[in-house]
């Protein structure tokens, strides 16, 4: 669906020097990035009408009573938005989801650093992180339930514990991973470890950090929905519960379809800021 | 010497040579021996290159006395003084450029400076001044991916002159540079540390490079890597580039090197 097109798939390569071309021709203005733009929108909307157009396809059959048309989705996306419905789900919803997030991105980077760094971290946190991304982390929400109720810790929790293993994860291989050449370098003109970490280390390890942070906003979103379809239902989970109990189908995938949509677009700003602020030099490549 | 060895001509030869190793060893971890009872002299101003079979240990002696590695046994002076971490006398050119790809080439050649403490008007002006040297002017916004090895490794090059060290530590610069460039990155690297006057010492695989940009030569054996011979070249004073190339002397270096480097070869 619409997240085939977030920019997951095309995800940071390992921190690495560009290969040398040999080449003495220095860049210029590349005829090829603004190609590479267009051709990147054209196929994007290619893929989008490929899909929107089977899905109307597929709904006017119908596949099933319980599969709406695509045109039937938007229309009732509409009317969700113009009466408030949508508004007011969406308020409840990111209440935890955003908390949850800046929680998870703040400790898992830092967390994740600090692991790649020094060895006693890393003994401590790996094996912990490692069986909570293998673990199917949805089976533990009845019991966050059970702890802390129903209400917004619960959530919040739901949201951290899905998101938070991908990122602290990502943080520490990318930094375990960093340039050793670079850090050499650092050394050879006497930085200090401290400007070692922030002037090398981190922004070298940026890439793989955010593509953990892409991840790990992406698990959240899961989170947050499973926490609203299995402790109790507000928000965007409330919206679907109730329409698929109402079978008002159309409106439930509407629900759905825009939780997918804001979910990818969140995702790719998140690459944007990453390349404005930490990777200038892959700026319209 | 019967005379007695006065203490003056010591201090002297002191002064003279900038760098000295006594003893260096060097094992790995897993019991590989790189380097055995290295004793070397580097004179203040000239280049002296390390040449020798692969893995005999060049690298691994010049990152030794930049600081990046421990030796085994043996000391490192720089100045009459024991180093034994990297210092702000010395200055290193990495054979994979180790340019930062998200900094621009006037922040790359600053980098140095930067860690310093040195202020940003400051330490770019410095930068300039390197990068005009190394004729690079006009390319200080660009990023490394958009240079050719020949133009990244004066980056690397202007980065290390950038920090006003004595000594410059090369280690195979233009290992990773095409043919025609190297030939004229070797004239204007001459050239420049005609101006610079800084001592440099200068890792190859190449015979006719190491014959024709230092003022010795200094050849290692097949690991565990001594010293098999310290040759004294100085080439340059024939003339111009061309002539250099044509000349009788500089020709027969490279046979006599050749022909003592065979030997290690299976």
């Amino acid at each position: 669906m619409a997240e085939s097109q977030s920019p997951e798939g095309s995800g940071s390569p390992p921190p690495s020097l560009p290969p040398a071309t040999g080449q003495d021709v220095p860049g210029g203005t590349d005829p090829g990035a603004t190609r590479g733009f267009w051709g990147n929108w054209f196929w994007r909307l290619v893929s989008m009408a490929v899909v929107f157009g089977a899905w109307e396809i597929g709904g006017r059959i119908p596949i099933s009573i319980a599969f709406p048309t695509f045109s039937d989705t938007l229309f009732a996306l509409g009317s969700m938005i113009a009466d408030g419905s949508m508004g007011k789900a969406y308020l409840s919803t990111l209440q935890p989801l955003v908390i949850g997030v800046v929680i998870s991105a703040l400790l898992g980077v830092g967390l994740g650093v600090c692991m790649g760094l020094w060895r006693g971290v890393e003994w401590f946190g790996a094996p912990v992180f490692i069986v909570m991304q293998a673990a199917p982390m949805a089976a533990l929400i009845p019991l966050v339930t059970f702890v802390y109720g129903i209400g917004l810790t619960a959530k919040v929790l739901a949201v951290c514990l899905l998101a938070l293993p991908v990122i602290v994860l990502n943080s520490y291989k990318a930094v375990r991973n960093s340039n050793p050449s670079l850090i050499q370098m650092c050394r050879s003109f006497q930085g200090s470890r401290l400007q070692e970490i922030v002037k090398v280390i981190v922004p070298d390890a940026s890439p793989v950090i955010f593509a953990g942070l892409r991840l790990g906003i992406a698990a959240g979103f899961i989170g947050v929905v499973l926490a609203e379809l299995l402790i109790t239902p507000t928000g965007i989970g409330d919206l679907i519960t109730y329409h698929r109990a109402v079978a008002e189908y159309a409106e439930m995938y509407a629900t759905i379809f825009s939780i997918i949509v804001f979910s990818a677009v969140t995702v790719g700003f998140l690459e944007t800021v990453e390349v404005r602020f930490f990777r200038p030099e892959r700026k319209g490549r | 010497m019967a005379a007695g060895p006065s203490p003056p001509t010591e201090a002297a030869s002191a002064r003279a040579d900038i760098v000295r190793v006594q003893g260096i060893s060097k094992v790995y971890e897993g019991g590989i021996q790189a380097l055995d009872g290295i004793d070397l002299a580097f004179p203040e101003g000239k280049l002296t290159s390390l040449l020798g079979p692969s893995g005999c240990g060049k690298t691994t002696l010049l990152k030794i006395i930049a600081g990046l590695l421990e030796a085994s046994a043996g000391d490192v002076f720089v100045h009459g003084s024991k180093v034994s971490t990297p210092g702000p006398e010395r200055a290193f050119v990495f054979q994979d450029f180790a340019l930062i790809p998200w900094s621009t080439v006037l922040r790359n050649v600053a980098f140095g400076l930067e860690l310093r403490g040195v202020g940003k008007n400051e330490r770019n002006d410095v930068a300039r001044k390197y990068i005009a040297e190394v004729g690079l002017s006009g390319f200080e916004d660009r990023y490394p991916h958009e240079l050719s090895g020949g133009m990244r490794q004066r980056v690397g090059l202007a980065r290390a002159l950038a920090v006003n060290a004595d000594v410059l530590l090369m280690d195979e610069p233009f290992s990773a540079v095409d043919e025609q460039t190297r030939r004229k990155f070797q004239e204007d690297l001459i050239a420049l540390l005609d101006n610079e006057k800084k001592t440099v010492i200068f890792v190859t695989h190449s015979i006719e490079e190491a014959v024709y940009v230092s003022n010795q030569v200094v050849l290692l054996s097949r690991r565990p890597g001594r010293v098999a011979r310290v040759i004294r070249t100085d080439i340059r004073s024939v003339g111009t580039p061309d002539e250099i190339r044509r000349d009788k002397r500089y020709l027969d270096t490279v046979e006599e090197i050749w022909q003592m480097l065979r030997q290690y070869l299976t």
